[in-house]
């Protein structure tokens, strides 16, 4: 797990949520933050949306055997996928794309951001971790996809200031938290923080990954403080 | 909305059950989550309160996981969707 204490690296906004009366929190987001924010969401939503079963009858997930699938972008979706909307900055969304790698195939057992994001309940037991998938799976990604919805719906493309209320807080956590998880895949979080700095001060695109990743930290981590 | 019970179809696997052996809720420590955030989650799925929260956060993170709910199978199978849910890396095994 990690803290935000003792946080290195760029200068950050120093902003986040604060609580605001009567429950719920605000926060006040740039044009470009929006955009960037809007933008990783809906990949999020993209990538997890992107595997729902049809029906509920249907596979829980597309199996290995189906993984020669070299996927084109923008290929054909799934019925009954979630679309998510293209996000706020086009451009934005682009250049990001690229960094979560959300343009490769995203079969299950392959994509580790989604093995993250839809663990195994029975780490020792494929039968019974299985059976959980089949049976939990699709209303998992179906909940990430709405939370990514809520807030898209929330926040503004030209950013400003964001109220929510407190359910809509919790649902931001929980989407915030999913986009932290996916990063920190991609990143290759550690709880070595040194290291990560590290590697970030050589440059890369790692270097403005963390960056990013460090900016969503701060909102979880005030978010949560808001609504405690 | 209907007030009809509902039939709950859960995941099971009868073979490998001792039905004395209680089953319980793990969740695993990971770089990513927030202590502040895993301590919230804790709170507001099992309605635990802040102290018991933090100490359950803390076995996470300094012993790499941690029980945090333990009974009938289905009960615990329902706790890690939520923290799934979640975020958590939360997973089910039946105590040994």
């Amino acid at each position: 797990m990690s803290t935000t204490e003792g946080t290195g690296g760029p200068e950050l906004p120093a902003t986040g949520f604060r609580a605001i009366r009567g429950g719920g929190a605000a926060a006040r987001f740039a044009a470009a933050e929006a955009a960037l924010l809007r933008g990783l969401v809906s990949q999020v939503a993209e990538l997890v949306g992107e595997g729902l079963p049809p029906d509920e009858d249907g596979p829980a997930a597309p199996g290995p055997a189906a993984a020669g699938s070299t996927r084109a972008p923008g290929s054909t979706a799934a019925p009954g996928q979630t679309a998510a909307p293209a996000p706020g900055g086009a451009d934005a969304g682009d250049a990001f794309e690229k960094m979560l790698g959300l343009s490769d195939s995203s079969e299950l057992p392959d994509d580790p951001v989604l093995a993250r994001l839809l663990p195994d309940a029975y780490p020792d037991d494929l039968a019974a971790a299985g059976e959980f998938r089949r049976y939990t799976e699709r209303g998992l990604r179906s909940a990430k996809v709405a939370a990514a919805m809520t807030v898209l719906a929330t926040l503004p493309e030209d950013g400003g200031r964001v109220r929510l209320s407190e359910e809509e807080a919790q649902v931001w956590l929980r989407s915030l938290n999913d986009i932290r998880l996916a990063l920190g895949v991609r990143l290759e979080v550690t709880e070595d923080r040194e290291a990560m700095l590290e590697r970030a001060e050589r440059g890369g695109p790692h270097a403005a990954g963390l960056w990013i990743y460090d900016w969503l930290t701060l909102l979880q981590e005030t978010l949560v403080e808001a609504l405690w | 909305m209907s007030v009809a019970p509902v039939e709950v179809d859960s995941p099971r696997s009868e073979e490998k059950t001792t039905p004395d052996k209680p089953w319980v809720a793990i969740v695993w420590n990971d770089p990513v989550n927030l202590m502040s955030y895993v301590t919230y989650v804790l709170q507001q799925v099992f309605g635990y309160s802040r102290r018991k929260a933090e100490r359950l956060m803390l076995d996470v993170h300094h012993k790499g996981r941690a029980v945090v709910s333990a009974g009938a199978r289905e009960e615990m199978e329902h706790h890690v969707e939520v923290l799934h849910g979640y975020g958590l890396w939360a997973t089910v095994r039946q105590d040994t």
